[in-house]
């Protein structure tokens, strides 16, 4: 069934949508220290000064730290999770799945808040690893959503034959399993690396005095003076993360190409 | 027989493999999950001493001032009518676009639609609500552009720093998170109850409020609950757009906890909006499930 006006409404919509992200560019480039129409004229005055920002580059290093860490992690973490919870049937799989997804109803402050205060409780000093083990917290139950689905695609018959014809269970995973949700785990890293790349309650109240690149970035806010310069910094994250996501794209359609499942489209 | 023995071992060792191939994951939630939350749980009923220390003086009174304080109060409704605003916006204005991608768009041109809707939501979160600051702005986007268009004569000073600019920005934020659940839904839907709706004589309205309507209604309430459960539980944007002038429940846990010091009060704030929403995701799962026996 159609309804004409849809569609001029679906437009308007991803305007609406795109709006705050196309004037990134906009005042990246304009010369201009406020923040504020008409434009005053082109610029690359901005991407200098983000560029020889040496704390840009710490906190930067810091993020990548974690978000490699945590979603190499929570991608292992997934597979135990998402293997387990598509081949097996054993007592408790409700509540132990349940709690492993916990954290994505759950309030990230209140994630947050009550490993910080275990964490002073037993005196562990706050760092990158306590961002890392927060992250994973945060990440997991996305890869376990993420290879859930890449499992349960899987055809059993295939193991099975593979057993059939003398493997043992670790090389038909290596060999068999592994290769078909393969697709799956890449989505899942890229996926898990933006998550842990962009979060911030997490690393802003477990990191201690470490600085990540979103804690960074909220830390500018509070000088005006700074504020194209994250305008330059907006954009070139944007850039990196519409290539990230087409790359996940490109491996989501190549895994169902090869299970020979029907595209139902997007990540979620 | 040994093929006896073979086929007890399978089915002993099912439920034996599963649950050792689950134990890492399951192990690491239960330490850094389920024990931080019984903490704050127990903390919760304690009372605070000087200095951030904790006396084991197990009692409701947290609870009751929070329930009953003033402030407290204010806050957590704030919350609650933030995120349930939120909420309504971002469902209502996302229904007609998963309708418009799952119906009027061709199959293969639908993933690329999905891609272009979730693009804006990975990009960093602070970024895109920090926009919004700077297009609310008493001094902002719009604000300059009007002036410098000669429409208005002086800033507007209804868009900035209140709890309609929270609004907006949040309803932007979870933009995608509604329309996928709904969008997911509508797809869902077999189309010939569609046209049989429209044989037995049915005007195209009537035949989505009737037919097309109810059975998304899963669909729109996982994107109510997707989008409720994270902005009430929301810092940044009260943070950010709000100045800090108008906090939330995160706002307000992290100034008992961390500035305050006061642990046990913090940890009792942090269950009770535990607690609320628990109570509105319970309500909308039994709504749920009314309507998923309604299509039986």
């Amino acid at each position: 069934m159609k309804f004409p006006a849809l569609k001029t409404y679906a437009i308007v919509y991803l305007i609406f949508l795109y709006a705050p992200i196309v004037l990134l560019p906009l005042f990246a480039f304009n010369n201009s220290k406020v923040i504020a129409f008409p434009l005053s004229g082109f610029t690359t005055e901005w991407f200098q000064m983000m560029w020889n920002d040496t704390q840009l580059f710490k906190a930067v290093k810091n993020s990548l730290i974690i978000a490699v860490s945590s979603s190499v992690l929570s991608t292992c973490l997934g597979v135990f999770a998402a293997r387990a919870s598509t081949r097996f049937n054993f007592p408790g799989k409700g509540s132990i799945l349940g709690l492993i997804m916990l954290p994505m109803v759950l309030p990230e402050m209140i994630v947050a808040m009550s490993l910080l205060v275990v964490l002073l409780t037993i005196g562990m000093p706050l760092s990158i690893l306590t961002i890392i083990m927060g992250h994973l917290l945060i990440c997991t139950p996305f890869a376990v959503a993420i290879l859930s689905s890449a499992f349960q695609s899987l055809d059993r018959s295939l193991e099975e034959a593979a057993y059939d014809l003398g493997e043992t269970p670790a090389s038909t995973f290596r060999l068999i399993v592994l290769p078909l949700v393969m697709p799956g785990i890449i989505s899942s890293l890229l996926i898990c690396f933006t998550i842990s790349l962009d979060e911030f309650i997490i690393a802003y109240f477990l990191g201690g005095n470490q600085t990540v690149l979103s804690v960074y970035i909220y830390g500018q806010f509070r000088f005006p003076a700074r504020v194209p310069a994250i305008m330059a910094l907006g954009t070139v994250l944007v850039c990196l993360s519409i290539c990230l996501l087409s790359i996940a794209e490109f491996y989501r359609r190549r895994g169902i190409a090869r299970t020979g499942a029907k595209d139902t489209g997007g990540f979620l | 027989m040994s093929s006896g023995g073979f086929l007890q071992r399978i089915g002993r060792s099912e439920a034996a493999n599963g649950l050792t191939m689950i134990s890492p994951t399951a192990i690491y939630a239960i330490l850094l999950l389920a024990a931080p939350l019984v903490t704050v749980f127990v903390y919760s009923f304690m009372a605070d001493g000087p200095a951030g220390s904790l006396i084991a003086d197990f009692s409701f009174a947290n609870y009751v001032k929070i329930w009953t304080g003033k402030i407290y109060r204010a806050i957590m409704l704030r919350s609650l009518w933030v995120s349930m605003a939120v909420t309504a916006v971002t469902v209502i204005l996302a229904y007609p676009v998963a309708y418009f991608v799952s119906f009027n768009v061709p199959p293969n041109k639908k993933a690329l639609w999905l891609f272009l809707i979730t693009i804006p939501f990975w990009t960093s979160y602070l970024i895109r609500v920090f926009l919004w600051k700077v297009i609310l702005g008493y001094n902002g986007v719009i604000n300059s552009g009007l002036l410098s268009l000669g429409i208005i004569d002086e800033p507007l000073t209804s868009l900035n720093y209140n709890v309609q600019a929270f609004v907006i920005t949040l309803a932007h934020a979870y933009a995608p998170f509604a329309i996928l659940p709904i969008y997911v839904a509508l797809e869902k839907i077999d189309r010939s109850l569609l046209e049989a709706g429209q044989d037995l004589g049915e005007s195209r309205l009537m035949t989505f409020w009737r037919v097309t309507l109810p059975l998304s209604m899963p669909g729109v309430i996982a994107a109510i609950l997707i989008v409720f459960i994270p902005t009430i539980g929301d810092y940044v944007t009260p943070d950010l757009i709000g100045g800090g002038k108008l906090p939330m429940i995160a706002n307000m846990i992290q100034v008992e906890m961390l500035k305050q010091n006061h642990k046990a009060m913090g940890s009792a704030i942090a269950v009770s909006a535990m607690l609320i929403v628990a109570g509105v995701t319970l309500i909308f799962l039994l709504l749920n499930r009314r309507f998923l026996k309604g299509q039986k």
